[in-house]
């Protein structure tokens, strides 16, 4: 493995009495993204500015390459570091300026072909001159990353950087950023309550709540694999159900819930009482008539619809099938299968869709 | 009606005939007030930016003072610093009660915690996340406060024109400690209380004049670089 840029030991943060943060150990690897999910007030942006060296843990150790650092006292290494944070807070200055300060605080020569490149990359080349609160949000945030990565940071700080845009701005420059970390393989810690941005950029997840981290791993095992229910719960597993290991053959495994068989990909043991997660895109409604698709789906439960909740950007249906099962369907078809309260439904999911969710399992690193 | 007439025909005529005393009496308020503002900025900035962003316990005490500070009435200020000043205070080696000197002391005093103030205000406006911004981007403390100042520096202007203004037009400390002497001490306000008071409305018309144009021109060149934003 390569080597940890960012180490932390047992660190913990306090506010008046509170434990806000509490991390016995995170490492961040030279190369990597590093996503740091979690809901508001988790301790996500604490977390951030504890490694950034902008605030002095109550407790533990910060080391930078090995080095143990200190937010007092070691400016070379803060130096080393960048943050772009959810607004874009720039400077009373022209485009080019803001993008230069870093630098100028370094006492850095302005490598004007470094500036022009980073301008280029970001797609601001055009707004060079002009001032910085005539910017829009979207390009105003471009100003602040290409601000920060101008500097070639050791380590790329990220604190909710897509939050604070409108959706199509958001929608331009999360694979523009994407493209960049990848290319030249900055290692980035990206703190967002977006699982969406955490999916799209990152390597490794790291799931925040209560100011402890309850499950880090790679990003596709936290979606698919969550440690706890709560994770699950977090990352978009909407239905969480109990259920006993009645069989296991052919690499699926069979849990009964509520008197339903369910056919899971995932290993487990015969009679052990499991939990089981369905997220609910993954989940297909049709109406009983209909011929059953040609599709992988090895779970087919019929029952009836108890709840239609109108969310963004689809419909996301409750349907009573011994347990509630949620399914997301298109208000389109909604329409189309003249859904509504009582309509009897088949939901379809594949076994590799049922996940088991490691209860008491450790958090896995 | 015909008084006032008279007395803005005279005024023009002392102002543009010739007659040299008003004109020294303007340099020299001008001079006092401008070096009076000077040292309270070079007091108030630093005081005011310290204030905005440090925390330490009797803060709160502090800034209330700076606060009751910006109403000092000028009297009082004139008083204490006459009894500083005078030949057995403390400060009486120097010898500069009744001089310049002794006028600026008593403006900046009377200036400094407007500077103070103001500034305390405009550095706070500035969010705290820009500050960490700053030191997110790797600036020093030194440099992390040079820049929240720069951010603050079009409401600090206020801060200049308030401190500028609350003395060009103060009259009690001038008179108790300045003396209103002919030729050394006298200042557009002071010497308009004597003229009015022997009756010469020429002359103080002509003297307040000159002291609402001071003030309009220098306000009209702040406020030009605060509304075209040219810093």
């Amino acid at each position: 493995m390569k080597p940890a840029v960012i180490a932390l030991t047992d660190v913990g943060v306090r506010y008046g009495g509170v434990d806000v943060l509490d991390v016995p150990a995170l490492e961040v690897f030279e190369g990597e993204i590093l996503a740091v999910i979690g809901p508001n007030g988790s301790g996500k942006s604490t977390l951030l500015r504890v490694v950034g060296l902008l605030e002095r843990p109550t407790r533990g150790a910060v080391r930078f390459h090995g080095t143990p650092v200190d937010a007092r006292r070691s400016l070379a290494e803060r130096r080393r570091m960048a943050t772009v944070f959810q607004q874009p807070l720039l400077a009373d200055m022209t485009v080019a300026e803001n993008v230069t300060l870093g630098l100028r605080f370094r006492g850095d020569a302005i490598d004007e072909a470094r500036v022009g490149r980073w301008l280029e990359r970001l797609n601001i080349a055009p707004l060079r001159d002009q001032r910085a609160r005539t910017l829009s949000g979207g390009q105003a945030q471009r100003v602040a990353l290409a601000r920060a990565l101008v500097l070639e940071p050791a380590v790329l700080l990220l604190d909710e950087p897509f939050s604070g845009l409108d959706a199509p701005s958001r929608a331009e420059l999360l694979p523009d950023v994407g493209a960049i970390l990848r290319q030249d393989r900055v290692t980035t810690i990206l703190v967002t309550h977006d699982r969406g941005e955490a999916q799209a950029l990152a390597d490794r997840a790291a799931v925040l709540m209560g100011g402890r981290i309850r499950q880090l791993d790679h990003t596709a095992r936290v979606f698919h694999a969550p440690a706890t229910e709560e994770v699950a719960r977090f990352v978009g597993v909407e239905t969480i159900v109990t259920g006993r290991v009645i069989a296991r053959e052919a690499g699926v495994t069979v849990v009964e819930v509520a008197g339903r068989k369910l056919e899971l990909a995932a290993a487990a043991r015969v009679g052990e009482h499991v939990r089981v997660g369905v997220r609910p895109e993954d989940v297909t409604l049709m109406l009983p008539t209909e011929v059953a698709p040609l599709s992988s789906a090895r779970n087919y439960l019929t029952g009836t619809i108890v709840q239609l909740i109108p969310s963004t950007p689809a419909i996301r249906v409750v349907v009573d099938v011994g347990f509630p099962l949620v399914a997301t369907v298109t208000a389109r078809s909604v329409a189309d299968l003249g859904l509504a309260e009582g309509t009897p439904v088949t939901a379809a999911f594949k076994a590799s869709a049922a996940h088991l969710i490691g209860l008491g399992r450790t958090v896995s690193g | 009606m015909d008084l006032v007439v008279e007395g803005v025909r005279q005024a023009l005529v002392l102002l543009f005939g010739g007659d040299g005393e008003v004109w020294s009496i303007l340099l020299l308020s001008l001079q006092v007030s401008a070096s009076a503002t000077l040292i309270s900025l070079l007091i108030g900035i630093p005081a005011g930016a310290a204030l905005a962003l440090a925390r330490f316990p009797a803060r709160g005490l502090v800034v209330s003072a700076v606060n009751t500070g910006m109403g000092l009435p000028p009297v009082v200020v004139g008083l204490f610093v006459t009894l500083l000043l005078w030949r057995s205070g403390p400060l009486g080696a120097y010898e500069i009660l009744y001089t310049p000197a002794a006028i600026v002391v008593a403006q900046a005093v009377i200036a400094s915690p407007i500077v103070t103030g103001i500034t305390l205000a405009a550095v706070g406006q500035v969010p705290r996340e820009f500050r960490l911004q700053l030191l997110a981007l790797g600036a020093s403390r030194p440099q992390m406060v040079w820049m929240v100042l720069r951010e603050a520096r079009l409401p600090m202007l206020a801060a200049v024109m308030a401190g500028f203004g609350g003395i060009i037009s103060e009259i009690g400390a001038s008179m108790m400690v300045g003396g209103n002497i002919k030729g050394q001490t006298r200042t557009l306000t002071t010497a308009m209380v004597l003229e009015t008071g022997k009756g010469n409305f020429d002359v103080a018309i002509a003297l307040s004049l000159l002291l609402l144009v001071l003030i309009f021109l220098v306000n009209w060149a702040l406020t030009t670089i605060q509304q075209r934003r040219v810093l």
